[in-house]
């Protein structure tokens, strides 16, 4: 099997993580790695930087990784996250500015068809531009 | 000036004894214009810097202000983690292998303020923390070896907070209410004010 971008979903809500990840499972198949994450470090809503760095581990590509995110902590944790990667997986690794359910299913469609991590994001995020 | 390990410890548990204090009113403040959770997230943060406070007591400057920055970020939850945690770990690479501050502790904060810009993408005027952050390294600056800095500083970050209740904000969850944040002082700015004000009157004490 050749290597597919990477998709992590990255929610306030581990429910509303763990629901899209199934979906996208389900339209996509299983040739996409998918891990998400989503709570806060006590349990409660919210994001959580390590459990986000967990995540683009297990989701790891070497033609890297693509994170959707619900709202605006959502985002700031992931690049947060990005920046403590090892310097050189940083690059190989983008947080789209698109819906989360929507983005993760368009995103992983791409992954599947062999896309780039550019294409995968530029799909995500054509969501948000119309 | 030095500043001693002890006196670090000092301010550093000062800091955040007060903002775990704050929790419940941070969190009251950020019931009506965000989700209700800075409290709670502010109050996990420091309580992982204080279970730190040895190792930030043993470390150079610098290294200490990133362990802070460092636990913020890994523990808050929230935007606040990275926005906070960008703050000390900008803070601590100016300072890297120093236990000495430099004379002009402004360019220090400033450092601080530049990450926090560029991790929110925000700017003064869009209610948040920056809008305490700007003019307290404006007072550092302009009051720098004045006998009443401690007191214009903490002047400064309370009006600067007041002032954020009539902004609108356009950053964060408060800017999905649009005009309706309009009237609610800034949880953000309002948790800085607590830091620098606390930092103040530790400072004050030990003089």
């Amino acid at each position: 099997m050749s290597d597919t971008v990477g998709i992590v979903i990255v929610s306030h809500s581990q429910d509303i993580a763990k629901g899209t990840a199934d979906m996208v499972r389900q339209m996509v198949g299983s040739e996409v790695k998918v891990a998400f994450c989503g709570g806060d470090p006590g349990g409660g809503l919210g994001t959580n930087v390590p459990l986000i760095i967990e995540a683009i581990d297990k989701a790891w590509s070497p033609k890297g990784v693509a994170i959707l995110v619900d709202l605006g902590g959502a985002e700031t944790n992931s690049e947060m996250a990005v920046e403590m990667l090892q310097p050189e997986r940083r690059d190989l690794v983008v947080v789209c500015n698109a819906p989360i359910v929507e983005g993760a299913v368009m995103a992983a469609t791409e992954a599947a068809g062999g896309g780039s991590l550019e294409q995968v994001r530029a799909v995500a995020e054509e969501l948000s531009a119309g | 000036m030095s500043l001693e390990p002890e006196t670090l410890k000092s301010l550093v548990k000062a800091a955040a004894e007060k903002v775990i204090a704050s929790a419940p009113e941070l969190t009251a403040l950020d019931q009506a214009i965000g989700d209700g959770d800075h409290g709670a997230n502010m109050k996990r943060g420091f309580e992982a810097v204080l279970g730190k406070l040895d190792v930030i007591g043993s470390q150079p400057l610098g290294e200490a202000f990133k362990t802070i920055g460092k636990t913020l970020v890994m523990t808050v939850g929230g935007a606040s983690g990275p926005l906070y945690g960008s703050f000390f770990l900008a803070a601590g690479d100016s300072l890297l292998q120093s236990r000495d501050l430099p004379d002009d502790v402004a360019e220090v904060f400033a450092c601080g303020i530049g990450a926090v810009r560029a991790r929110g993408r925000s700017a003064p005027g869009e209610k948040t923390m920056l809008d305490v952050l700007v003019p307290v390294l404006e007072t550092l600056t302009a009051a720098a070896g004045k006998p009443d800095l401690l007191n214009r500083v903490r002047e400064t970050a309370s009006e600067a907070v007041a002032r954020t209740a009539p902004m609108q904000a356009t950053k964060g969850r408060a800017s999905f209410l649009g005009a309706r944040s309009i009237g609610h002082i800034d949880p953000g700015a309002r948790s800085s004010c607590v830091l620098v004000q606390a930092v103040c009157d530790t400072l004050e004490a030990r003089q």
